[in-house]
Formats: C-alpha cells, structure tokens, sequence
C-alpha cells in the first residue's frame, strides 16, 4: 500500500485510542475525586501528567483546576492531545484515506467527530462529563468494532492495529506510572497506606478492574501492576499491546518469529522478547518508575522507526517526504 | 399529499405540462407522491439531509476557511426523462465524443481538418488550452477523452442543447451515484417498481475503460487515481472513484519517475503505475514540461506519457476541444469527420473573433450572454439581460481588447422540475450533465448529474453558488436501454 496512506491509517487509529484513553482519565478522575476532601478533591495535577501535556498546560492555564483541567482536556484545540484535536485529526487523516476504509468506518467516525463538536457547545456538560466520556468511549469502540468487522485484515488493517496498541500500551504506561508513583512511592510499602478505592479506580482507568479481579481477587499493588504492565491476555496491559502489534508487524513484512528485516521489526522484538522474560519482582527492584520510563524511551524509538521504514522511504532518485504528524507526549 | 397549484411561467416544465397535468414521464410519479401522506414529503427530505451529512458527502468551497466542507445540498424530486427522448441524446453524446476525439488526435498528428479548411487553423492555434508539448502525441487506442462530462439545457421551445463540453476534469459524477443510494435508502416507496435505468455499474465501466487504455504490452496494469489532494472542491469524488474502483487515490509526492516508468512508493517498495487518472489540470502534472512552479505534479511524468509507458486520462492536451470558440464549430467537426448531421445541437453562439459576429455581439450586448472562452465554473460572463451599462462597456472594452477570447450566445430559460421548498412544491431551473466514457467503446450513463437553481428565478445552478442537485430517472418504459455500448471503428487508429 502506499506509504503516505499507511501513515494515515496509522494516526488514525492512534488519535481515536488517544481520545478514547483521555476520555476514561477524565471519567475515572471525576468519580475519584467526587465526595473526596478538599485536598484530594483538588487532585486533577496527575490527570494532565498522564496525558504527558504538563508545559503546554501550565503555558495556557497555569495553575491546575478542575474546571481548567477538563476543559484543556476534553475541548481545546490549543492542545493537540485534547478530545476534540483527536477527533478532528482522525477525521483529517481519514479524509485523505477515504478510499480505502469501510464506508461504515467513514461514517462512524463521521459521526463521531460530530458528536464531540456539538458536545463542545453544550452547556453544563463539564459540570457532569461523565455521560459524555462514556459517549467517547463507546464511539471508540463502535470505530473499532467496524473496521475489525468489516475491514479486511490485510495491510492497512494490520497498520491500523499497530498505531491503536502502540498508543493504547503508551497511555496504560502512563496510567501505570502516575498513578503508582503517587499512591505509592516505595512499591516495597505494601499495607502501609493501601486504599482500595484508590486502587480499584486505577484498575478502572483502564478498564481493568473485573477482569483484575477473576485473575486475582484481592487488590494488592505488585499484582495490580503485574496486571497491566506484563499480562498476555488483558488487552490493554502493555504487554499484550506489544505482543500484538509485533505480530501486525510481521505480517506486514512477512518475516518469520525470531527474526526481523528492519529497524523498527528489531526494536519492536528487543522490547517484547525483554518483556516476554521478566517479572514484576524484577520490575520493582529495578524500581517501578525507571522501568516504565525506559519502556517509554524505547516505545518512542519504535515508534520513529516505523515512521522511517514504511511511511517515509528513501528512494535513490526521490527527495522522502516528510510526515508533518509527530508523537507528542 | 395535496399538490399545492404548481405552475412554471415561460419556460419548459420536466414534469408538467402547461394545462398543469403532469406529463406522460412524470405520471405514474405524480400518482405515486399523491398517495404520500401530508408532510411525509419534508420528512423524508430531512432524513436525507441528515444522511448526507452522517456520510460526509461534501463539497470543498474555495474562498472559505482551508477544508471547510459543505453538505452537498440534494432534492428528493427527480427529474424524470422518458426512454425515446433519452435514446436521442445517447446517441448524440456517442457521436460528439467520437468525433470531438477525432478532431483532438487530428489537431496533434495529421492537421487535416485545418489543410481541409473545415475550422480556421489560427483558431485552434491561438486556443489557450492547446498544448504544444502534445504535439504528435498517439494515445493507447486513439482516445484522448476518456471521461467527458457534456452541459445539456432545455430552452423553452422543449429541444435539448449542447451547452459546453467538458473534457478537462469534468465533476459530478459522484453525485449522480451518491444521489441515487440516497433516493433509494429515503425514497423507496416512490423509487419502487419506476423502473428506472440503472446507474450503478458506472464505476465498473469506468474501470473498464481505463485499463483498456493502458499502455500496449501491460497485461495486468495498475490504474490510480491523481487528487490533488483533500484542499480539491472536488476531492470527495476522488476518493469517491478510488474507492469504488479498488484503486489507489495517490498525490504527486506519492509518485516518482525511474528508469522511464512511473512509480509509487509503498510500505513495500516502488510499485509501477500503468494509468493515472489525473484529476489535475494540464498546466501542473509535471513542472518539468508545463509550470515549473507546480508542487502537484510529478517530474517528467509527460516524458514517460509520450514513451507511451504510461496512460493519462484525460490525455493532456484535451481542453483545445472545450476551449468555447471550438465549441461554436463542433457540429462542422461531427461533419467533417462522421459526414453526419449533429444529433443534437448547439446553442447559437457568435464567435468575437469573427467581424461580422462580433459586430453584431457589440451591438447587442444587452440581450446576449457573454462568455470568456477559456474560463470554466461560470467565471468571468455577463449576463447580458441583467447587467449594467458599466458592466456591459467593460465587456465591450474586452471584447475589442482581446476578441478571440469571448463568445456569446442568446440568454435561454432553462427548463425547471417541481423541487421541495419550504413544504411546496416549486419551479426551479434545471441543467444536465450526463458522463461518457470512451475506452475501447463509448459508455453514456443514462441520466447525469442534474443540477438546480434553488432560488427562486436564478439560472446559476453551480454549487459553489447555491446550487443542488436531484437524481435523474431515464425511464425504461418496460424494455431494457439500447445496448449501452458500441464500438466505433473508426477510434482505432486510422
């Protein structure tokens, strides 16, 4: 397939699971801190570290409050990681692809993206945005129920794939990262100051908490981070995602298990294989935070090699050209 | 439903007749929108309202905010044309493109129609839209226009005209698809049992004719469409046609030339392309040959096309057979070449660059409708009936400037069908733009793109300007269309 449309269906996929992972930070935050004190009802500083957006929002807002918060998060096209600039750029990306995506997936973004412009204008709705986060939620999920279900599962949709669980495995990285670090800032801390409620809506975050309990039962912090960093069956923990967009990757150059044919195939099975072998004791004695933040780094470096691969290759006789999306975060 | 009292005031009405009956086409509909109940009517106009902006079936307006969309404005009431009336036209468009294809291969090659005197060789020559660089250019099977979208009006005396032939990019043809789907997903209960000729294998024939058009020796050729880009007022047709064709939508950065062929660079490597639909003007396909200051074209593209390794459809160089002033001569061209009459013909129109004409043109600028020869989209006309004294001395001053560049014609009033306004029906101005393909054989979609002035009086049916449009129902009358192809001989290479 071409290449510039391969980078479009890519971002496509990755701007709606960044719009849908803002709209469950939003919701979660909002149920936590509801009936909280004051001190932890004013907690919405994380919500904007998770997104990774804490210079861009303390250059247009400062100071972080509620009302702020979810305005930056949900309606402004200043931030390019809001709802809103997902939505829109989804929408863009998929403009230029129309051709090739499934007239029902057009339409639903379509829809979509209607539905989160004419949200903007609704008064009152960040008094309450819980309605309209599960609204992201589930439009996300019909755009990707139609394109596994009416998609052939051939390249584009493999790309697709791809930009979704390399986004998807970033924010559960993020969730992971925040949230542990300020509950618990020594992991080693166990049954000091555990609070479930707490934890349960970190699980919740990432929809994680039924699924959480029918593995393990009892919230306990390790296993909590087991779940979403290292678990093969939970399709938003990290390591399920790359799993996955190994295997589209594969399927899109044809190389066999155990072997690669590019930078980005070798960056992807370094980052797996070094999954595939550890553990959650090893992850907390080399410190919880500098191993998500490593995970992070070489994410980002997949994530380059993919665009210099397949979207941007260098042909003898012809200038590349340059790809004007970049990852922010 | 009531039909409020409907009358159209001199001019031609599509569906009724001057007595208010509706005319044989138009019965059994009218019969059938009686039998709808009050305000059923609107409501279903909304539902396909909303339809087509949930399905994102829009048009780019220039001018406005970068990619500002608009919802491409629909009527439900078709406008009904009977199947004899329709087999006339057929076989008129099957002609004129036959011979207009002659003529664009003649004026790049032989020049015999200037050495037979037929049409003026300074005429052609001095044409904007001639394309030097096409000289002795012989196109895959002799066709030069293989997408061509032909104007057709109806004056008050009830015969259909030629207005202008369209053989650059001609748009639209996305619509009549879109408009169809929609009529049959809101409109079933009246589209059913009409028997109305199918539109729907255009995309195939489409296909058809464009890898019928690839270079000799390619036996499995890769078509793509060239957009450039989604900026395009017609770009939602480009991915319209990709789409529906299975092939790919590329821009120019997409492509590249090497070795003499032309590639596209995929996730996979460079992949060659055999024929291009190229949805961009002549003037930026390749800034090696035509503007050098063009960002949407590709390098040495028309190298590689007079190789003959590649196809372009439209072949470059076409517009010399849209430029105005050779639309005057077309029915001399159909003569020279075929040695028929023209089926069906022109508008009356006087060429500035003949004395006698222009003097006449001058004298009587208050009564006709002026036009640049080389503009498309309405730019630059006077309405001769509607304008000023300023405006039609400013005309004049630029007639005598320049007078190879002007034509005009009588001001027509172009027929009207019922359309939905408010919870009435009225009168509003229609045209037609019915599409023919020309490949190995000549395909007329029955119908077109029927285009409507939505306020009340306007003739200008343009969308940039307020226009919408309708469906178009070419009745069978219970027997199948004349067999939709034919092979004209005399487009192989003679």
């Amino acid at each position: 397939m071409l290449s510039r449309v391969a980078s479009s269906v890519y971002w496509l996929s990755r701007y709606v699971e960044r719009a849908e992972n803002v709209a469950r930070f939003i919701d979660v935050n909002y149920n936590l801190t509801l009936g909280e004190t004051d001190t932890l009802a004013n907690q919405w500083a994380p919500l904007v570290y998770t997104t990774g957006d804490q210079a861009p929002y303390e250059e247009l807002y400062g100071e972080p409050t509620r009302e702020n918060v979810l305005k930056f998060l949900s309606f402004d096209k200043k931030n390019p990681n809001s709802i809103i600039s997902c939505v829109s750029l989804a929408r863009e990306n998929a403009r230029t692809i129309r051709e090739i995506i499934p007239t029902v997936v057009w339409e639903q973004l379509n829809q979509f993206y209607f539905m989160v412009r004419s949200a903007a204008s609704e008064p009152g709705l960040m008094d309450q945005p819980q309605d309209f986060c599960e609204r992201v939620r589930l439009a996300s999920h019909m755009l990707v129920g139609a394109t596994d279900a009416t998609m052939s599962h051939g390249e584009a949709w493999h790309f697709s794939r791809t930009g979704r669980l390399i986004e998807r495995a970033d924010k559960t990285s993020r969730i992971v990262d925040v949230q542990y670090y300020i509950l618990l800032p020594d992991a080693r801390d166990v049954g000091s100051a555990l609070d479930v409620v707490r934890w349960s809506a970190l699980l919740r975050s990432a929809s994680a908490l039924a699924m959480y309990r029918r593995q393990y039962g009892k919230i306990t912090p390790s296993r909590v981070a087991d779940f979403l960093i290292l678990d093969t069956q939970f399709p938003r923990a990290m390591h399920f995602c790359l799993r996955k967009a190994q295997q589209s990757l594969r399927y899109i150059t044809g190389s066999t298990a155990g072997t690669f044919q590019n930078l980005a195939e070798q960056r992807m099975g370094l980052l797996c294989s070094n999954m595939d072998y550890t553990s959650i004791d090893d992850i907390i004695d080399q410190g919880l935070h500098q191993y998500i933040d490593g995970f992070q780094k070489q994410l980002n470096l997949v994530g380059e090699a993919i665009q210099d691969v397949f979207f941007t290759p260098q042909y003898q006789s012809q200038a590349s050209s340059t790809q004007t999306q970049s990852q922010t975060g | 439903m009531r039909l409020a009292p409907y009358q159209s005031v001199d001019c031609f009405d599509e569906m009724f007749a001057p007595d208010g009956q509706p005319r044989p086409s138009g019965k059994k509909f009218v019969e059938r929108l009686q039998t709808l109940t009050e305000g059923s009517l609107q409501q279903r106009q909304k539902a396909a309202e909303i339809s087509l902006q949930n399905m994102g079936i829009t048009f780019n307006v220039y001018g406005h905010e970068a990619g500002t969309e608009k919802v491409w404005p629909f009527d439900l009431l078709p406008r009904i044309i009977d199947a004899h009336e329709w087999e006339v036209v057929e076989s008129g468009l099957k002609q004129r493109i036959h011979a207009l294809n002659l003529f664009i291969n003649d004026v790049y090659n032989d020049c015999k129609i200037f050495k037979d005197k037929a049409v003026p060789e300074d005429l052609i020559r001095s044409s904007k839209t001639l394309r030097q660089q096409c000289q002795g250019y012989q196109p895959p099977q002799g066709v030069w226009c293989h997408i061509t979208g032909v104007d057709l009006i109806r004056d008050r005396d009830g015969q259909i005209y030629v207005l202008e032939d369209n053989l650059r990019c001609p748009s639209g043809v996305s619509y009549v698809l879109e408009n169809r789907e929609l009529m049959k997903r809101t409109f079933a209960p009246v589209f059913q049992g009409m028997s109305v000729a199918p539109i729907e294998d255009y995309n195939e024939q489409l296909l058809k004719t464009l890898l019928d058009c690839a270079p000799e020796g390619v036996s499995d050729p890769t078509a793509v469409v060239l957009t450039p880009g989604i900026y395009n007022s017609a770009y939602f047709e480009h991915t319209f046609l990709a789409q529906q064709m299975g092939v790919e939508l590329v821009q120019g950065t997409d492509l590249f030339v090497e070795d003499g062929y032309v590639f596209m660079k995929t996730t996979q490597g460079p992949r060659r392309v055999d024929v291009i639909y190229r949805r961009i003007d002549d003037d930026f396909l390749d800034p090696k040959c035509f503007r050098s200051d063009s960002a949407l074209g590709v390098e040495n593209l028309m190298e590689v096309c007079r190789a003959g390794r590649v196809t372009l459809a439209n072949a470059p160089g076409t517009g010399v057979a849209d430029d105005k002033a050779v639309y005057a001569y077309v029915p001399q061209i159909i003569k020279y070449y075929l040695g028929e009459e023209a089926i069906l013909p022109n508008v009356p129109t006087y060429l500035c660059s003949e004395q006698k004409q222009r003097d006449h043109v001058l004298g009587n600028l208050d009564q006709l409708v002026v036009k640049p020869t080389n503009e498309s989209g309405g730019y630059g006309i006077l309405m001769g009936p509607q304008s000023s004294q300023a405006e039609r001395d400013k005309c004049a001053d630029a007639i005598r400037a320049n007078p190879r560049e002007w034509i005009a014609q009588p001001m027509l009033k172009l027929s009207t069908v019922p359309t939905l306004i408010g919870d009435q029906l009225c009168p509003r101005h229609v045209d037609l733009r019915p599409f023919v393909l020309c490949g190995k054989d000549i395909y007329v979609m029955p119908g077109g793109l029927t285009r409507v002035a939505l306020r009340e009086g306007s003739m200008v049916v343009n969308s940039s300007q307020g226009g919408g449009s309708k469906d178009t129902w070419i009745l069978r009358n219970g027997h199948a269309l004349s067999d939709p192809h034919f092979s004209p001989a005399a487009l192989e290479k003679n």
